[in-house]
């Protein structure tokens, strides 16, 4: 039974694994063919970095996931904020489930709304080159506020509300008391809020594909663009690449932070 | 340590505020820095430049280069690409940005004259129109002339037909030669077909024997065309467009309809690809350069377009895209020959001697004509049959669920009683 | 009671003035797409016209339930496998789980055609040791492949969480009063997952259902399900309509059966967060 359920797990991960890793061989195939490997070489590596485009598409997808996120968590936490201390169940209820939406929704849905709104806002201004940064901007900043809340939203509930009653006792002013007392006690929470939004928005392709223009491209855009066309072997070494990038991520998160919890646990 | 946090997320907030005026000031900045310095913008299909990859010769910059020592005036040329006429004609027509040169297909072309989109060449600056063949001067998609007899608003650039591309180890040589071997159910499963309505309308309506079928003002003869699509679906391994490279060179399909100049770039990487133009007649298509109403820079833009039909660039676009030229120094080039028949044998022929084929042009189609086709499209790739088996397969899945669902809803009912 | 002040009051109001213009507004302007015509009269022509793609739904929707199946079937005993190993393996187990739901979907899918292509790398390899190709890309078969290939992760993440979250002292207890193997399966163990189970199916419904670059390369653009429909519709300003509507079909669908769903469980936030839990 032990033996099998190794095996089981064996043969899954291996099926699993195997389209990834002839992307990866066949990344240092000299002579770009998929059906035989003729030689290791890294020309297809030399060919990426040489790609002005691919490097554009990187730092495009960088810039937009660090600031869609920054702004998703600055909204979703001052939200979480203002909603931990709303009074009106009713409202309460109905922001969660709106704020919700696109956790729920097939990407694709999401993406169509958000295209129509901007079409409309751009007929309205009468402006064919409205897509672009703004838009990916506003799209990936809302479909990153709900993972942002969903991370925030349970610190404000272990928080203790006398704490801040006490701060303003003491003299603070209630934005004062927020500073200094309960957003530290709710930065853990921000933090994997800003994560979670930064990686979120680095890895869609569907939201983006329907309010992007050709003058914002970010990386699975550029993906997609090439799959679509002649694939060259580049291609593979840029996948490979960000498998690799992503597997020393996984790595460092799980491994290293399993260390520092059992220290924690230590002490 | 709070102070940090707070200033941090103080400072972010400032900085993500500041990123889009930023970007703004940034573009802005280049342009006064620029003020000398005047730039062109070009609008082009994608890889359809001679850019410097790879070897060739960035015509772009040898342009800058040129017009610097001939006008003593810097260029710089901004060149950006689209992948269709119509986002192409999207762009122009919004009026947003305002390009110098763009290089529209025939139909398009004849659209975008009619709703007064680009302007009429002054080709006292383009002296080099001599070098385009007459038969490309007298374009129908173009019909005005000035009195040279050259077309008033456009100079072709590289044209191209569609003919089929097969590979020799799959298909069998007494099938080719007409568009049949698209519709061989020999070949079931090998077979791709364009993924664009009026190209795979088109193959359908050629293989129809009459080349004036695909611009047909008749609702019948589309229809005709789209049973003749339904009959070749089951058949076909899919609809696609320049994935059709891969899958030609790697030998995943037989048989695709592509154009010539991409044959030849397929045929480098596999030499088991052969290629012909149907018997029944095909579709020839030009792109050719214009001037959007709009330019800014239209002397430069004319300088060019003249630019670009000399013979040093000229022939490096030719060789860069392996299409077709309707330019004469280019097709006389002995280097250009060699170049072509190097690739393939008979490389040069397989381009230029095609007088023998019946071709048409798409021409612009009237709005009711066009919704017509992406109605008829529609019903194309809507066109799905579910087999039994999935029918099958799913009332299974279902049936396990309701019974699933009953089987626990009584149990709790049951528990409930106790 | 002290009074509640104003910076407290006014916390939330970017996040719902956010949420009403970017959230709710642009599905109100899914509504108005899919239930006026041209000319931004009310009419029901759009909805009407769906009639032609009865198909295509009932293709997605099966696709989606098989895919599915699949992935319950071959996820539910590998995340019970995996949490009968050492603390150590699991973890890299996790690792390894999480690699490809990382990986971009596009990247794996086209992998995976790229290997299963008729000339592809496994063709040829079947071709050279003297068999027949075997033809994938284009055919039923490729996209379900696609789809359990690209979700199943999604089905095994959340059911590994509930499977470790899982009190061992339950297991021991069902043994000590007398149930074998199988009878602490299904008694103890299934009921216990039943919510990793949920959010796993969701997790693989929800996007199998919606996906078009997976029939895209692995249909080879003959097979169209909902996903690939609505991406063409948009594709073209006078189609914006039905495009619209499919939308709002597709939404209702599946809004509907995660409803459903969520009657047999009562967390469902918890799968969704799955997918990131790495930074947990």
């Amino acid at each position: 039974m032990k033996f099998l359920s190794k095996f089981y797990i064996a043969i899954i991960f291996a099926l699993l694994y195997l389209p990834i890793a002839v992307l990866i061989i066949f990344s240092f195939n000299e002579s770009g063919s998929l059906s035989e490997f003729s030689g290791f070489s890294v020309a297809w590596y030399k060919e990426l970095f040489a790609d002005e485009e691919a490097f554009t598409s990187l730092m495009n997808s960088l810039i937009l996931a660090v600031s869609s996120a920054a702004i998703a968590t600055i909204i979703g936490t001052f939200g979480a904020l203002g909603l931990h201390r709303m009074r009106s169940r009713y409202i309460k209820g109905a922001v969660n489930s709106v704020t919700n939406i696109p956790m729920m929704n097939p990407d694709i849905v999401t993406g169509v709304s958000m295209m129509l709104l901007f079409v409309a806002v751009a007929t309205l201004i009468k402006s064919q080159s409205f897509f672009g940064f703004g838009t990916m901007l506003v799209a990936h900043v809302t479909f990153s506020i709900p993972y942002v809340m969903l991370s925030v939203m349970p610190r404000f509930k272990q928080l203790d509300k006398s704490l801040s009653e006490a701060a303003q006792d003491l003299g603070c002013t209630p934005a004062k008391a927020f500073f200094k007392v309960e957003l530290p006690e709710i930065i853990p929470g921000i933090i994997s809020g800003l994560m979670l939004g930064f990686t979120m928005s680095l890895d869609d392709f569907v939201i983006s594909h329907f309010v992007s223009s050709p003058d914002f491209q970010t990386l699975p855009l550029y993906v997609y663009n090439q799959t679509a066309h002649n694939v060259k072997f580049s291609m593979y070494a840029l996948s490979s690449l960000i498998v690799a990038v992503i597997l020393v991520i996984l790595i460092a998160v799980n491994f290293a932070g399993g260390k520092k919890r059992r220290e924690v646990a230590k002490k | 340590m709070k102070k940090i946090i707070s200033t941090f997320l103080f400072v972010t907030l400032i900085c993500m505020l500041c990123v889009p005026l930023t970007s703004c000031e940034s573009k802005k900045e280049s342009k006064t820095e620029n003020s000398e310095v005047t730039t062109l913008y070009v609008y082009n299909w994608g890889e359809y430049i001679s850019d410097g990859s790879e070897g060739t010769l960035d015509v772009n910059t040898m342009f800058e280069e040129w017009y610097f020592e001939t006008y003593g005036q810097k260029i710089k040329v901004n060149y950006s690409t689209y992948s269709s006429n119509e986002s192409m004609y999207a762009k122009i027509s919004s009026g947003s940005v305002n390009y110098d040169v763009i290089v529209p297909s025939d139909y398009m072309i004849e659209r975008m004259i009619k709703e007064d989109l680009i302007a009429p060449l002054d080709y006292d600056n383009i002296p080099n129109a001599q070098n385009i063949l007459p038969e490309f001067q007298n374009a129908e998609y173009d019909p005005d002339k000035n009195a040279d007899g050259y077309n008033d608003y456009s100079v072709p650039y590289l044209y191209g037909m569609i003919g089929i591309i097969y590979n020799t180890t799959m298909v069998d040589e007494a099938d080719t030669g007409s568009w049949d071997l698209m519709w061989n159910e020999k070949y079931a499963g090998n077979i791709l077909q364009f993924n664009n309505s009026r190209d795979a309308f088109g193959s359908a309506q050629y293989s129809m024997g009459d080349v004036n079928l695909v611009n047909s003002d008749s609702e019948e003869d589309w229809r005709r065309a789209l049973e003749k699509l339904k009959e070749q679906k089951p058949i076909l391994q899919g609809y696609v467009m320049d994935e059709i490279y891969n899958k030609m060179e790697n030998g995943s399909a037989a048989i695709a309809a592509y154009y010539a100049g991409d044959f030849m770039a397929m045929y480098e990487n596999n030499n088991d690809l052969e290629f012909f133009y149907p018997e029944e007649g095909t579709n020839l298509y030009v792109d050719a350069m214009c001037i959007p109403k709009s330019s800014q820079n239209k002397l430069i833009a004319e300088r060019y377009i003249n630019y670009m039909l000399s013979e040093e660039p000229a022939v490096a676009n030719a060789e860069y895209t392996y299409y077709a030229s309707p330019n004469r120094v280019v097709r006389d080039n002995e280097e250009y020959i060699e170049y072509m028949n190097e690739i393939k044998e008979g490389g040069y022929d397989l381009m230029y001697d095609t007088d023998a084929i019946p071709t048409s042009s798409y021409r612009n189609l009237s709005g009711e004509k066009l919704l017509l086709i992406n109605t008829l499209w529609e019903e194309l790739k809507s066109d799905i049959t579910v087999s039994a088996g999935i029918y099958v397969l799913c009332g299974v899945i279902i049936g396990t669920l309701v019974c699933l669902g009953i089987f626990f809803a009584v149990r709790k009912k049951k528990r409930n009683i106790y | 009671m002290r009074n509640k002040s104003f910076f407290q009051k006014a916390a939330a109001v970017p996040h719902i003035v956010w949420v009403i213009m970017f959230i709710a507004a642009p599905m109100l302007f899914v509504l108005y797409f899919a239930l006026t015509d041209a000319q931004g009269q009310f009419s029901l022509s759009n909805i009407a016209e769906l009639s032609k793609y009865g198909n295509v739904f009932v293709l997605s929707i099966a696709f989606a339930l098989i895919a599915t199946t699949i992935c319950l079937a071959i996820g539910y005993p590998l995340a019970y496998f995996m949490s009968r190993q050492s603390e150590r393996a699991q973890k890299i187990l996790m690792v390894l789980v999480m690699l490809p739901m990382w990986c971009n979907l596009l990247i794996r899918t086209y992998a995976l055609m790229a290997l299963l292509d008729n000339g592809g790398l496994l063709n040829s390899l079947l071709v050279r040791i003297g068999l027949d190709k075997v033809s994938v890309v284009g055919t039923n078969f490729g996209v379900i492949l696609g789809m359990v290939y690209d979700f199943l992760p999604y089905m095994v993440l959340p059911i590994f969480t509930s499977m470790t979250k899982l009190d061992k002292r339950y297991i021991e207890a069902s043994h000590d009063l007398g149930c074998n193997n199988w009878q602490t399966m299904t008694k103890v163990i299934m009921p216990l997952t039943v919510s990793g189970v949920i959010s796993g199916i969701t997790m693989v419904f929800v996007p199998s259902i919606s996906t078009f670059y997976i029939s895209q390369k692995l249909g080879a653009g003959k097979i169209d399900l909902v996903g690939d429909t609505i991406e063409r519709l948009f594709q073209n300003t006078s189609t914006y309509g039905v495009g619209a509507a499919m939308s709002l079909i597709m939404m209702i669908l599946i809004l509907l059966s995660i409803g459903i769903m969520n009657r047999f469980s009562d967390d469902s936030d918890e799968g969704r967060m799955a997918k990131r839990g790495g930074l947990k």
